[in-house]
Formats: C-alpha cells, sequence, structure tokens
C-alpha cells in the first residue's frame, strides 16, 4: 500500500517537473504580464511619480468617441478581412486540395507560403512600391493610357484591406486545405451523384466538413487582423487608425502607459468576444477547432 | 542523500564559477558602447576609427525622441550608455521618470563645445542643480521645399494653401503642434506653464490641422521615406528638418530647405547617460571623441546636420557653408525659435490633440 | 430492342495518356438482373463503373442507360446511383437525412420525403433508425443505409463499387445472402463490381470477367466456372492446379500434353478439338476433379506425397507433391470425412478423367495478366 502510494507519489512529482516548462512560460510570460498590465491600466497618474487606483482610462476610451470610432473600425474591418480572406482563401485551398493532384499540389502550397519567406514589413513595402502614385502599376496604367495622370492607390481603406487579406491568407489556406484533405472524394461524389450540384454538395458536405477548419482559420485571421500595426498603419497613411496604433501611441508617443494598458485589455475584450460569438454562430468548440 | 546534495552544490558551484569566468571573459575580451541615437548622426567610418583608436565596440540603435524616452523608462534606464534626446525633453522626463544619471562635467571637455550652446543646454537640462545633458547636433524644423513646384509656400500654414493640395506631408508629432501655433500668429512657447492658455492654442491648431488634412498625402514617419516621397514628385511641400532638405538639394537644386517665415524651430540633441549605463567611461571618451572639430566636421559633411563643436565649421567645404547660408540668411537664423523644455504633462494634452487629428476623416 | 437493356456499353474506351484503362467493352445488361464485374486490382472495373456512373467520360464508345446515350450527361442527372466502396455516407446528416439527401435536391416535397424515407428504411429493415447519426451505426447498417439512399430514389441501375470490401469476413458472407435478396425484391438492375470471385459467384445472374481492360469472358457463373474460355477466367475463377506444357501426340480421345519436368498429363480431344501438337498451352485442373485413391476414370493417374493438410471443414483440402515431377498440387477432400485420418508423409494415388483437363494455348498476354 505504502510503496503504491509513493510510487504514485513519484509519477505526479515527475509529471508536475515535465509540465514545469509550460507552466512557467504560462505564469512568466502570459499571465504575469497580463496582470501586470492589469493593474497598470487600474491607475492614475496624480503628479510627479505618484499613481493612484483609479477607473479613469476605462472611463476615458468609453468617453471620448476617437477610441470608440477606432475601436469598432478596429473590428469591423477585421471581420471584413477575415470574410474576404475566407471568400478568397476557400476556393484556393479546395483547388489545392480536392482539384490538384501530385507535384503541382504542393507547387501551390508552396506559392502561397512564399509571400511569408520575407518579413511583414518587406512585403508592405512591395505593396506600397506597387501600389503608390510614383508606382508600377500607376506608371504602367499610364504606359498602358488606361489612366491620364499618375493614380495614388495607397492610403485608403481598400488598400489596407488588400494587405491585410494578403497579410492573412496564408493562415486561412494552411487549415482549410488540411481539413479539405481529409475529406473523402467519394463524399463529393456522392453528393453528384445523389442529384446534388456544385452549390448544394459544397453548401451540405463541403461547408459542413470543412467548418472546424473555416473556424479556426477565421479565428487566426481575425487575432492577426485585429492585432495587425505595420499594414494598417503603412498601407492606411494618414486616415489608417486602428485600435494597435493607438496603443502604440499611447505607450510610445505619450508615455502613457496607463491608458495604453486599458485599450490592450479592451483589445483583448474584444477579440474573445467576438471568438466567442463566432464560435457560438458555427456551433463550433473551441478544442474542436484547435485539435 | 548527503552525498548526492554534496555533488549538487559541488556541480552547482561549477556552475557558478563557470558563468563568473564567461562573464569576466566577455567583459575583458570587448568593452562595449551601447548608443541609443538618431539615424545619421554615427557614420561608419567615425565609429570605426572610434573603435581603432580606444578598442571600444560601438553597438548603435536607431531611434526618436519618444522612443528613446519609452525604452529607457521601460528598463529604468538600463540597457543603453549613453542616449541623445533632445535638450527641451530631458528634464520633464527625468523628473518623471527618473531615467538619467547627473553628467559629470569634469571628464568633458568643455573647450570642444560652443560656449553658448553648452551654457544653453546645461541650463535648460538642469534638475536640482544637476546638469542631465551636454549639446552635440542641433538643427531646425522648417520647409523643405520643391522649389519649382510649391514657390508659393513660405511658412508652414501655405502647407494648407490649394496650390499644393494632395502634395503636402508633416509629421503628425508636436513640433508640427508647435508650428502651426507660431505659423498662426501664437506664441506656444509662452503658453508652456499656462495649461488653459497651452489647451487654446492646441484647439485652434486642432480645427486647422483637421481643415488641412485632406491637402496631405500622408503623415510621415522616418526621414528617409519623406525623402523618398519629395524625389518622387508626390510631395511638393513638406514640414521636415533642415538637413533633409541639404540632403535634397546635392541632388535637385529646385529642392531645398526654406526657413519659414515665422520662423524655423530650433532644437539640440544632447547627450544623456542612463541612470543604469554600465560603461559610463566609454560614454565619455565617445563624448570627447566627436566633438573634436575634425570628427564633428566629418559627421556634418556626411549628414549635413550641424553640430555644437567649436571650430568644426571652420573645416566644411564652401559648398556646403553656402548652402547653409542660403537657407539661413542673418535674419532667419536671428528668427529661430528655440524649444525650450517641454513641462511634464504637456505631452498628454497634445497626444489628444494629435488623436483627434489622426480620427478625423479627410475624404 | 433497347427497353429490354437498362443499361448498354458499346465499344468504349478509356484512355489515361497512353495507358488503356478499358479497352472497347461492350455489354448490354438485361432489367433486372444482377450483374457484376469481377477482376484483379488495376482491370480497369472501377474505371468502368465510374462511366457508367458519369464521373468519367469514355474516350470513345457510347454509353446508354434506357435507350438513350448519357454522354455529356452529368453524374446528378443520370438515373443511375452509385454505392461507394467506403458507402461514403454524410457524417455531417443524420441517417434519414441521408436517405432524403437526393430527394431534397430532386425538390419533392416534405410530406412524400417523410414517407418515402420511412418506406425504405423500413425495406432494408432499419425502420426507426432516422435520428440516428452515422457513425452509430454498425457495419452491416451502414451498408444498407448507403443502399436505402439510391433506392429511395428509384434509380434504372444500382452501381455498387465493391461495398463489402470494408466488412469482416462473417458480416460479408452474411452481407452477401441480404444483398442477393434485396435485388430479388425490388427488382432494380444492379451493377457490381469486385474482385472477390465468391462475391460475384454467389450474387449474380451474370458475371464479367475482365482483365487489362477487357472483358475475358461474359456469362452466367456456373459457366464462367465449369467452362472458361480462357486461361485468365480459369486460373482467376476458382481454385486451379496448373501447368504449362506442351501438347504432343492424340492417342484415340486421349491428347497427352507433355510437361517440362519430364511428366504428363491428359487431356480429352472431345473437350479440346483446337490443339494441334508441338502448341505450347497452359493446362488447369480442378481440386475438386481429383480423386485420392479412388474409382472413377483413371486417365491420369499420379503417386503423391502429402506435404500438408489443410483442414476446413467443408472446403478441407490437401496439398502434395507430384513424385515423379516433383509438380506442387492441392487436391480436394471429400466432404465425406474419409481421409480424416490422411497427414503428411503419406503417399496417395491420384486420379482424374481426361475431361477434366482444361487446356488454354498459350498468348502472351494471358500468361502475363494471370
Amino acid at each position: 500500500m505504502t510503496t503504491s502510494t509513493g510510487k504514485a507519489g513519484a509519477m505526479r512529482v515527475g509529471a508536475l517537473l515535465l509540465a514545469m516548462p509550460l507552466l512557467l512560460w504560462l505564469f512568466l510570460l502570459v499571465i504575469l504580464p497580463h496582470v501586470d498590465l492589469l493593474l497598470v491600466s487600474l491607475r492614475e497618474r496624480i503628479s510627479y511619480g505618484k499613481y493612484e487606483f483609479s477607473l479613469i482610462n476605462y472611463i476615458e476610451f468609453f468617453v471620448e468617441p476617437l477610441y470608440w470610432n477606432t475601436y469598432v473600425r478596429t473590428a469591423v474591418m477585421s471581420l471584413m478581412a477575415t470574410v474576404l480572406t475566407l471568400m478568397i482563401g476557400f476556393p484556393v485551398s479546395y483547388y489545392i486540395a480536392k482539384v490538384m493532384r501530385g507535384k503541382g499540389k504542393n507547387v501551390l502550397f508552396l506559392l502561397c507560403l512564399i509571400p511569408f519567406w520575407v518579413s511583414e514589413l518587406v512585403r508592405t513595402f512591395g505593396w506600397m512600391i506597387l501600389l503608390r502614385e510614383s508606382g508600377v502599376i500607376s506608371n504602367f496604367l499610364q504606359w498602358a493610357g488606361i489612366a491620364d495622370g499618375p493614380i495614388e492607390m495607397l492610403y485608403n481603406d481598400a488598400t489596407i484591406m488588400v494587405g491585410l487579406v494578403y497579410t492573412s491568407m496564408l493562415f486561412m489556406v494552411v487549415p482549410l486545405v488540411s481539413v479539405l484533405d481529409s475529406l473523402d472524394d467519394s463524399l463529393i461524389e456522392a453528393g453528384y451523384d445523389l442529384g446534388g450540384n456544385a452549390f448544394t454538395v459544397t453548401r451540405d458536405i463541403v461547408i459542413p466538413h470543412a467548418m472546424p477548419g473555416i473556424a479556426s482559420g477565421c479565428i487566426v485571421v481575425f487575432m492577426l487582423t485585429l492585432g495587425n500595426y505595420l499594414t494598417p498603419n503603412l498601407l492606411g497613411g494618414k486616415d489608417s487608425l486602428w485600435f494597435t496604433e493607438q496603443i502604440y501611441t499611447q505607450f510610445i508617443t505619450r508615455f502613457n502607459w496607463e491608458s495604453g494598458s486599458a485599450f490592450g485589455f479592451l483589445l483583448l475584450v474584444l477579440s474573445s468576444l467576438i471568438v466567442w460569438i463566432g464560435l457560438k454562430l458555427s456551433r463550433q468548440t473551441l478544442s474542436e477547432t484547435v485539435s | 542523500m548527503s552525498k548526492k546534495h554534496g555533488a549538487l552544490r559541488g556541480s552547482l558551484l561549477g556552475l557558478t564559477a563557470l558563468a563568473g569566468m564567461v562573464m569576466l571573459g566577455q567583459t575583458a575580451q570587448a568593452e562595449e558602447l551601447r548608443l541609443l541615437t538618431w539615424g545619421g548622426y554615427v557614420p561608419d567610418d567615425v565609429v570605426a576609427e572610434f573603435e581603432a583608436e580606444t578598442g571600444i565596440d560601438v553597438e548603435v540603435t536607431l531611434s526618436n525622441n519618444e522612443e528613446m524616452i519609452s525604452k529607457l523608462r521601460a528598463t529604468g534606464g538600463g540597457g543603453f550608455d549613453l542616449a541623445q534626446p533632445s535638450q527641451d525633453r530631458i528634464a520633464s522626463a527625468q523628473l518623471e521618470h527618473n531615467i538619467y544619471k547627473p553628467i559629470d562635467l569634469s571628464k568633458i571637455d568643455a573647450s570642444l563645445f560652443i560656449p553658448s550652446m553648452l551654457e544653453a543646454t546645461k541650463a535648460n537640462t538642469t534638475l536640482d542643480g544637476e546638469v542631465y545633458g551636454v549639446p552635440q547636433i542641433w538643427g531646425t524644423d522648417g520647409l523643405v521645399l520643391n522649389t519649382a513646384e510649391a514657390s508659393t509656400v513660405k511658412d508652414y500654414i501655405d502647407l494648407c494653401s490649394d496650390e499644393v493640395a494632395g502634395k503636402v506631408s508633416y509629421r503628425l508629432r508636436r513640433p508640427t503642434l508647435i508650428a502651426f501655433a507660431f505659423s498662426m500668429g501664437m506664441d506656444p512657447f509662452a503658453a508652456y506653464n499656462d495649461e488653459a492658455a497651452y489647451q487654446e492654442i492646441l484647439d485652434k491648431v486642432e480645427a486647422k490641422l483637421i481643415e488641412c488634412k485632406p491637402n496631405v498625402k500622408t503623415y510621415w514617419e522616418g526621414s528617409d521615406s519623406l525623402l523618398n516621397l519629395i524625389r518622387s514628385g508626390e510631395v511638393v511641400a513638406a514640414m521636415a528638418w533642415d538637413a533633409g532638405g541639404w540632403t535634397l538639394n546635392n541632388d535637385n537644386p529646385d529642392m531645398n530647405f526654406v526657413a519659414p517665415s515665422s520662423g524655423a524651430l530650433g532644437w539640440v540633441d544632447t547627450f544623456a547617460i542612463p541612470r543604469k549605463a554600465e560603461n559610463e567611461e566609454a560614454a565619455y571618451k565617445w563624448i570627447n571623441f566627436v566633438m573634436k572639430p575634425e570628427i564633428a566636421a566629418r559627421i556634418t559633411a556626411a549628414s549635413s546636420y550641424y553640430t555644437a563643436s567649436n571650430g568644426a565649421s571652420s573645416l566644411l567645404d564652401e559648398a556646403q557653408r553656402k548652402q547653409f547660408e542660403t537657407s539661413f540668411p542673418q535674419e532667419a537664423l536671428d528668427n529661430i525659435n528655440w524649444y525650450p523644455p517641454v513641462p511634464a504633462g504637456l505631452e498628454a494634452i497634445e497626444g489628444k490633440t494629435l488623436d483627434r487629428v489622426k480620427a478625423a476623416q479627410s475624404n | 430492342m433497347a427497353d429490354q437493356f437498362d443499361l448498354e456499353c458499346r465499344d468504349v474506351v478509356k484512355k489515361f495518356d497512353a495507358f488503356t484503362a478499358v479497352d472497347s467493352i461492350s455489354i448490354a445488361i438485361p432489367k433486372g438482373s444482377f450483374f457484376s464485374i469481377l477482376g484483379p486490382s488495376g482491370c480497369g472495373k472501377t474505371t468502368l463503373l465510374r462511366m457508367l456512373a458519369g464521373f468519367q467520360a469514355p474516350t470513345s464508345g457510347d454509353i446508354l442507360i434506357n435507350g438513350s446515350s448519357v454522354l455529356g450527361v452529368p453524374p446528378n442527372r443520370r438515373p443511375v446511383n452509385m454505392v461507394f466502396q467506403h458507402l461514403a455516407l454524410f457524417p455531417m446528416m443524420n441517417v434519414a437525412e441521408n436517405v432524403a439527401y437526393g430527394l431534397k435536391r430532386r425538390g419533392v416535397d416534405r410530406s412524400t420525403i417523410e414517407k418515402k424515407v420511412n418506406d425504405t428504411l423500413a425495406r432494408v429493415g432499419l425502420p426507426d433508425s432516422g435520428p440516428k447519426q452515422i457513425s452509430q451505426l454498425s457495419g452491416g447498417q451502414k451498408q444498407r443505409i448507403a443502399i436505402a439512399r439510391c433506392l429511395v430514389l428509384e434509380p434504372a441501375v444500382l452501381l455498387l463499387d465493391e461495398p463489402l470490401g470494408a466488412l469482416d469476413l462473417k458480416l460479408r458472407e452474411h452481407m452477401k445472402v441480404e444483398l442477393k435478396q434485396l435485388q430479388n425484391e425490388i427488382g432494380t438492375t444492379f451493377v457490381y463490381i469486385t474482385h472477390d470471385q465468391s462475391e460475384a459467384l454467389v450474387m449474380s445472374d451474370q458475371v464479367a470477367v475482365m482483365n487489362a481492360g477487357r472483358f475475358e469472358q461474359v456469362g452466367a457463373p456456373q459457366d464462367l466456372y465449369y467452362s472458361p474460355q480462357t486461361a485468365f477466367v480459369a486460373g482467376f475463377v476458382g481454385e486451379s492446379n496448373r501447368w504449362k506444357g506442351t501438347v504432343g501426340k492424340t492417342q484415340g480421345d486421349q491428347i497427352v500434353i507433355n510437361l517440362p519436368t519430364g511428366g504428363s498429363v491428359v487431356a480429352s480431344r472431345v473437350v479440346h478439338p483446337e490443339l494441334s501438337e508441338g502448341q505450347t498451352v497452359d493446362v488447369f485442373v480442378r481440386p475438386e476433379a481429383i480423386a485420392i485413391d479412388g474409382q472413377g476414370k483413371t486417365d491420369n493417374a499420379i503417386g503423391a506425397k502429402v506435404e500438408n493438410v489443410l483442414f476446413n471443414g467443408a472446403a478441407s483440402s490437401v496439398q502434395v507433391r507430384d513424385s515423379a515431377t516433383g509438380h506442387e498440387m492441392t487436391v480436394a477432400l471429400p466432404q465425406t470425412g474419409a481421409f480424416a485420418n490422411l497427414k503428411a508423409g503419406d503417399t496417395v494415388n491420384l486420379t482424374w478423367a481426361a475431361e477434366q483437363t482444361r487446356c488454354f494455348a498459350k498468348s502472351e498476354k494471358q500468361g502475363a495478366a494471370a
């Protein structure tokens, strides 16, 4: 009896030791900074180096329409980018997973990966070179006689959207390809055989099967987009207005860590809330989606 | 049991000793100066010469005023041995965040500095009787124009005129607020210590900047990207640093820095020592090295930035001196508005204004 | 004429680049019959079936269903339905939804769908299983639902692609009988492809043996078994002992086939009038045609030594080695239990009639495929 409990105890210690890196990581790098962030967000600067507990940073957010607008705008744009990425990514993934065979499949998949061999900054600058007034596309259009003068394609919401969708595509395509790969071709054929057409087979068979992949792709893309800083900032120019930009500004240029922390927390709440609603609507669970 | 512990302790000791040796080895083999500075302030050949002369490796991190303060604030003044904030941003940051340590003036060769500039900087960066900064480079904010296409622009406020619509750029930072305030006939520096009056000025500037937003191509962030915008012709008039204008002028005589009629804004970037600097000696060596007239002249030649080094200007070539004189006739030089120290808390008010300008829709 | 056949193929060819998967197949399948296509994997039977279903288009030739060509008609418009190898039931729907799927696509109204689904589920013996999830069904039940899902659409032809392949042996035996019964009851034409000869022989009215893209022989199961027309059919359908040999002298009704190992086998001139001396032939003798220590005809008589006794109840056999030639043979044990004591090392006399020996003039193609 005693030996067996001893053994079990040793096992438990072993398991704990094994879990130690994970627990340490979670605690030191995830939980602790967030607790600190929360504490910072709940204080107000009184004078030089003097702070007091206060909800002023949160109140400020709700009272000042400027922050609200940015917040809502970021959420809406991120949702739009997610939907657009899904709408473009789904046919692409379907093509890769179900239509292409053999070598071509890998090549296409790699093509989706290529943009990620360079950093996001370089990618975004690439877009800027293409789209700016004195850029490649503008010059081409003038050369082809389609445009009379230089065209500025940067610094508007459509450009931000293009950049966001481009940046997010891989994160949608990877889970979708893997989930569509796991769909037995004969299910699709059975759908046709029983009288379905492209639309009904996609709606009744392919999409329900792909739902976990769609959900996980959308969650990742949404989070990345919501938390993106470079793309909206560089492509959006003077009207970019992204909430992460607001957080950066509060922390770095305003030295206002308190309201920056509060904004950070509000962003966390927003993304959690929207992901939760999305999971509810698609009747997926987080554990299903993650696995 | 005890034996095991003994072994463990032994190995721990061994590890500690090893770690100690590694650390000793590191300090012995590579003395390092971690420098937090601006783009263009440290030409490669100057670094190489310093390293050859002293054996100290220089690790350069490029930044700007806000980031410098943020970085030092995050570490409580650690991570760097020497920083280069503007003179007006030192006292308030020190008071608020305690990120610098006083300069030991005895370790600095005062004869290397232009006396008036050294004194002014010392005065502006003094807190509780201690001096926190000495000047290195000075310059002005003004107008960088493509004079062939933006001849009507004489002052900051002209950036909002129809003649240059859609081809204008400036930063969305505090110097822009100050510049527009002067240009609109107000004196923001005089209102520095009167929050209500300052707010009133800011409100007027805010309205003007929002009104002006459709004129703006984009708010520039890095000076390289601004210079590209002007070179490509996408921007013909901008509020920017003088050195940028002179750099453009070297390639295209139409492009130049013009002192605005309401006065250029004069700034001085300093040397300040972070509170947790690890290699202060190297920092002083660096200061005394780059302030030597021949080194300072080389920095100016490479970057177009003027230095506070005494006697460097006589070593500059004729073309560069001419460039300076074209941009700054005597009356323009006298007209420069030098930044006084920023009272703490002012940036928070300005921040709100800037946020609102950013959020305003221009189209 | 045409409406006697639900399904007709005329010179159907399918090529994948240089490879010919289906090589000018022509068949007409009578209404209401159970037709099997039997062949080894890679023989082209799946390709043929997929062309019938409409998933692939023939390179040349014509396919007619109910007398009219269906070339260019997509699978969702063809009056045929398919039971897939792994059944392809939709896991995202319950049983009733699976069965109702085809009707819904046809725009049938809700109450009719419900009635038909219930009828069909009852017909396959699974009433009340409608609300179940697919994962709750056993292998046999899934099988029946897959068939029900097609039958509810009342197709002219039901195509079945080795649907028993995934089942365990016992269930497979059971489902063979059930499938045949079901087909009898409903009278729909079944086209069934399989590589398992026992499935084909047990269930079918007609079997086509397919090899290398061609039909070797089409006929009733008995024909295939007792009168195979090619060496491939003889070798593929049922067990056989097999030799290669050269046709020797004819002595009266008997032809001597000389084996390269030295021995000889006797065949009947009546059965094989076509053989001529010197021809190379493949020789087949069924294990159950050989008697052990028996009476009856003794045109062929061999002394052999028992190497293995393979006891398998009614299907028991022995492996023996010809004492003279060293050739290995399999001999079926009579079901009487007469040789229950036979054991390895025993010596036995094997005899069989000349009529039981089947010879096929060797052609390269047949030799290679077997």
